[in-house]
């Protein structure tokens, strides 16, 4: 099949299968799956530029559909996700700017690949180890059979929680749909990182939100899932909506990969109901390390995927 | 709970056949011309406003489509 905007030969199938793939993922984990559909539309021969653009736009598309789903299943906190989508889009341009001081530096490839190897590397590190001692913990208590004692979430970093929690500087804000009550500021901060890392790294940085709302904000896996998926409807609208006007998107692609996509993201958010959060974020650990693999490779080969 | 299961898998995998049709169609019907008027779309803001609003709408409508196959076919297997 021609795209004549980005003037690419692609398959569709293998479109449709891609994003079918990155639904599953974005619908079970919250995360929009860049790191996965920027080297497969780079494999076919699809330019930087348009393999970055397209990807947001298909994001756009793959998160309504996920976190309408989330949002049956009661998984998404409204409230949040609009808050953090603030201080994600103002991360998300300061992320942009900290990239074009680095180019102007002249050192901008090294540095982004040796910061994101080590933050991908961290995150499968940590989430590895709280994983498995909650779900040790878990297994000494007896461990959850129904939907409703899944969604009741542990966790081995809990008292960092509860002290970030216990930081009561104004104005606090109530999430009765997370059952959290948190300073607005922690909020923006955790939402400003994620933008930093979306806007630095590429993408849209679910790796590192997910998890931060989960052991930062104290917020409850599936709706952590949830919320982020509501959350980058936003900010990927944003990213797709720039990126367009610079000619980054061809909106063809990423209208195919999205048929395979939504039936993919409604797999995923559906699964999620038979997960309690510890195995969820235990399955959450390859995803940065496949990120982490793909850069490395980047580096040693000097072929960008 | 296998019978439930096997229903499930059923009705995902009829799902999934007529979704591939509707998809299919879908490609040579209206992927094709809205090609080609996209296009001759040379004012970027523009394209910027139709590129969310066709990735928006398609996600709405075909989370609606296969939300109403499944009913319709876990209706007809009940």
């Amino acid at each position: 099949m021609f795209f004549p905007i980005s003037n690419a030969h692609i398959s569709p199938i293998y479109l449709v299968v891609v994003g079918f793939l990155i639904g599953i993922l974005g619908g079970f984990f919250g995360v929009g799956g860049s790191f996965i559909a920027g080297p497969a539309l780079r494999l076919m021969g699809v330019h930087w530029n348009f393999a970055v653009g397209t990807d947001l736009a298909h994001i756009v598309g793959k998160s309504v559909v996920a976190a309408r789903r989330h949002r049956a299943l009661g998984n998404v906190d409204l409230k949040l996700g609009l808050l953090m989508a603030v201080g994600t889009i103002v991360g998300a341009e300061c992320g942009a700017q900290l990239i074009q001081v680095l180019k102007r530096a002249g050192n901008v490839d090294f540095v982004v690949s040796i910061v994101s190897i080590v933050v991908y590397i961290s995150i499968s590190s940590f989430m590895i180890w709280e994983s498995r001692k909650t779900l040790r913990e878990g297994d000494a208590r007896g461990t959850a059979k129904t939907i409703s004692q899944k969604k009741k979430d542990t966790s081995a970093f809990r008292h960092v929680t509860d002290a970030i929690q216990g930081f009561k500087l104004a104005p606090m804000i109530k999430l009765p749909v997370s059952g959290v009550t948190i300073s607005l500021w922690v909020i923006l901060i955790v939402s400003f990182i994620g933008g930093l890392f979306s806007g630095f790294l590429g993408g849209g940085a679910g790796y590192i939100r997910m998890p931060s709302m989960v052991y930062v904000l104290g917020i409850p896996t599936h709706l952590a899932v949830g919320t982020d998926l509501f959350e980058i409807i936003i900010s990927a609208s944003y990213g797709t909506f720039t990126h367009a006007i610079k000619g980054n998107v061809d909106i063809l692609i990423a209208l195919v990969m999205h048929t395979g996509a939504a039936i993919g993201a409604q797999i995923g958010a559906i699964s999620t109901q038979y997960f309690a959060g510890p195995k969820i974020r235990l399955a959450f650990v390859p995803l940065p390390l496949i990120g982490a693999v793909i850069v490395i490779y980047t580096l040693i080969s000097g072929h960008k995927l | 709970m296998k019978k439930e299961t096997a229903r499930t898998l059923r009705a995902f995998l009829i799902e999934l056949a007529i979704y591939s049709v509707l998809v299919v169609v879908y490609f040579f019907l209206v992927l094709h011309f809205l090609g080609e008027w996209l296009v001759q779309l040379h004012n970027r803001y523009a394209y910027a406003v139709v590129s969310i609003l066709l990735i928006i709408g398609q996600a709405v409508l075909l989370e609606a489509v296969t939300t109403l196959l499944l009913r319709m076919i876990r209706g007809r297997s009940e």
